[in-house]
């Protein structure tokens, strides 16, 4: 899974260097994204989404959850550009609202799997022996739930709130984090300046978080983007089965479930919350892919047939 | 071989016990009386059930004994096929789970047989022709499986192809052995839905590894011994750069073998999945563990074979390890 993608970071040596990478970071990141259409194309849908999601509400003239019983299932117009639901409410302001809802959810979601994955893989790793073995079998186990399953019982335990779907989403992308970080740690351990960090008399918590840790940050970095991803379509898909947030909380899913039963009077309430939802997927998926092929040697020297 | 075999067959056994105590301590946590939820109450009101028969189930559940005590007799009793009895059809468990598996079965075939035809040809017709217009729609056909989520693909093709062409029913199922013509109907719409982000999962792995292989100091010496370069690619190179392909289609096919639940509800599909979600919405507990316990452990025992099926094709795997 980890091919030690990150080869060209850990090459530099982390502390003589900082200061000039410090320096060219911010600049090395902006000329990636000029670079790479796909990140550039990438971050402007993100930068649109994430505008809807939080600039958007206050620029529509209709509140979400205003009912106009004159105005039930009115084709997308001029005065609403994306229809009508049952109760004539404004669909564009309720996609907007369920915007918001979706990004908290899933940059909560993937920042938590992040905060609890990556120090568990860490500190278990370099501690090693029967803390990481017994640390290794309760990941396979949770591995072996497939994401959604896992999410959907999580979240019927805990019960549908923004929190309980940080932590039924992000459950199982935990050991994904561990295993990334576990494998730079075992891979980092052993190599010099680790040794001369040692010799210098720097601990051993020292050197985990000050001298390994911002070796992993590259691969971490696409996992958490994918982890965002999913994380979207993960909690559309549980307010979808009605697990997730319920109404008058306004989700994409359950903007969905809603569409279902009136996809033949009414295609638009299916098309436009699933498009949003789709393009928001998108974006994570190509600035992450973009980023995981620029970390990965393999892709930059891959030409095609000669 | 045996070795490996043996070996990575008793890694299967922690894992599946750990699997196994954490749908057993379901039970344990759910909120609410667990007495009252297998009776099929929903409100915690001791005094709507009568004391005998309350005691009773308090003793059938064994829930006098300590808890791990309880987990080894649930354990016994699960080995045997013995799920206990769903709160909502009276019968016992593993009943309603078997006559939802064969549905299940059908649709994630069909969807992995969907996937493969796809993915695995266009995958290697990417990687020959890198670069060109072949490799971006296929890159394009990637970005779209993993993008759109399978609800809303779904819902769409529901519109275009039962209510707006009228071709295909939008729900339901038909068993094989009642009207082979009809399930193949019902099926095929669920079974495209479900096979289409797996087959961008696989066609991205094909033609990657395919391109990898293309490069490899082996494809070389090939070309220099004489070979002609179609001969290369169809017998060295394929058969190489199937291995990847294995991987992922093994990995796919254990979710797809437990079934998906939106797609299954968004079908009316009576499959596993939506006995799941019946299930938890009738907070039917024991149908909810029996289900679970089944996806997993196919999870483990599917990635256990695919590991076999990994090892036998790379010979490096199976010495490195074993």
């Amino acid at each position: 899974m980890n091919a030690n993608p990150m080869d060209a970071a850990s090459n530099a040596e982390p502390t003589a260097a900082s200061a000039w990478r410090q320096e060219t970071l911010t600049r090395r990141v902006a000329g990636f994204f000029l670079r790479d259409r796909r990140a550039m194309v990438g971050m402007i849908l993100l930068v649109v989404m994430l505008f809807a999601a939080f600039v958007g509400p206050r620029l529509v003239p209709y509140e979400p959850d205003q009912p106009n019983v004159r105005n039930r299932f009115a084709a997308p117009s001029w005065s609403h550009w994306m229809g009508t639901d049952r109760s004539g409410r404004d669909l564009l302001s309720r996609v907007l609202a369920g915007a918001s809802v979706s990004f908290r959810v899933a940059i909560g979601a993937a920042l938590l799997a992040l905060l609890i994955g990556a120090p568990l893989g860490a500190v278990t790793s370099y501690i090693g022996g029967l803390v990481d073995d017994v640390t290794q079998r309760c990941m396979d186990a949770i591995i072996a739930f497939p994401a959604r399953l896992l999410a959907i019982v999580l979240v019927v335990l805990m019960g549908p709130s923004v929190v309980s779907l940080w932590f039924a989403i992000a459950f199982s992308s935990i050991p994904r984090y561990a295993r990334i970080v576990r494998g730079s740690v075992l891979d980092q351990k052993e190599r010099e300046y680790v040794e001369a960090a040692h010799a210098i008399g720097e601990g051993r918590l020292a050197i985990l978080f000050l001298y390994i840790l911002p070796n992993v940050l590259p691969p971490l970095a696409v996992q958490v983007t994918l982890d965002f991803a999913s994380a979207v379509t993960v909690e559309a898909s549980l307010s979808f089965l009605g697990l997730g947030l319920v109404p008058p909380t306004i989700s994409w899913g359950g903007l969905l479930n809603d569409a279902q039963q009136w996809l033949e009077e009414a295609p638009w309430l299916a098309i436009f919350p699933g498009a949003a939802l789709a393009l928001t997927v998108l974006s994570f998926v190509l600035i992450g892919d973009a980023i995981r092929d620029h970390l990965d040697p393999r892709t930059r020297r891959r030409g095609g047939l000669r | 071989m045996i070795r490996y075999t043996l070996l990575r067959a008793l890694q299967m056994i922690p894992t599946v016990l750990l699997v196994t105590v954490a749908v057993f301590v379901l039970i344990i946590i759910i909120p609410g009386d667990p007495v009252l939820s297998m009776l099929g109450y929903y409100a915690d009101d001791v005094t709507a059930v009568p004391h005998e028969i309350y005691d009773r189930m308090f003793r059938e559940l064994r829930l006098d004994r300590p808890v791990p005590i309880q987990y080894l007799y649930w354990l016994g009793d699960a080995l045997q096929g013995d799920f206990g009895k769903s709160v909502v059809f009276r019968v016992p468990v593993i009943d309603v789970v078997l006559s939802r598996v064969p549905a299940t079965l059908y649709l994630g075939t069909a969807s992995l047989l969907i996937a493969i035809v796809v993915a695995v040809p266009f995958g290697v017709w990417a990687a020959v022709k890198n670069d060109t217009w072949v490799d971006h729609l296929a890159s394009g056909f990637v970005l779209f499986g993993v993008a759109v989520p399978g609800f809303w693909f779904g819902m769409i093709v529901i519109l275009v192809f039962a209510i707006y062409l009228g071709w295909l029913p939008s729900i339901g199922y038909v068993a094989p052995q009642e009207d082979f013509l009809r399930f193949l109907k019902h099926l095929i719409m669920p079974a495209t839905v479900l096979g289409l982000d797996v087959a961008a999962n696989i066609l991205r792995f094909q033609r990657t590894d395919f391109l990898d292989q293309l490069h490899q100091d082996y494809v070389r010496t090939a070309r220099a011994k004489g070979l002609p370069g179609q001969l290369v690619i169809w017998k060295h190179v394929l058969k190489n750069s199937l291995i990847a392909t294995v991987t992922v289609v093994g990995l796919n096919t254990a979710r797809l073998l437990g079934g998906s639940t939106i797609i299954e509800t968004l079908f009316s599909y009576p499959g596993l999945s939506r006995l799941l979600i019946e299930a938890i919405y009738a907070r039917d507990f024991p149908v909810i563990q029996a289900v679970v316990l089944w996806m997993v452990v196919l999870v483990v025992i599917v990635n256990f074979f695919v590991d076999l099926i990994y090892a036998y094709l790379n010979p490096r795997i199976r010495y490195t390890t074993a």
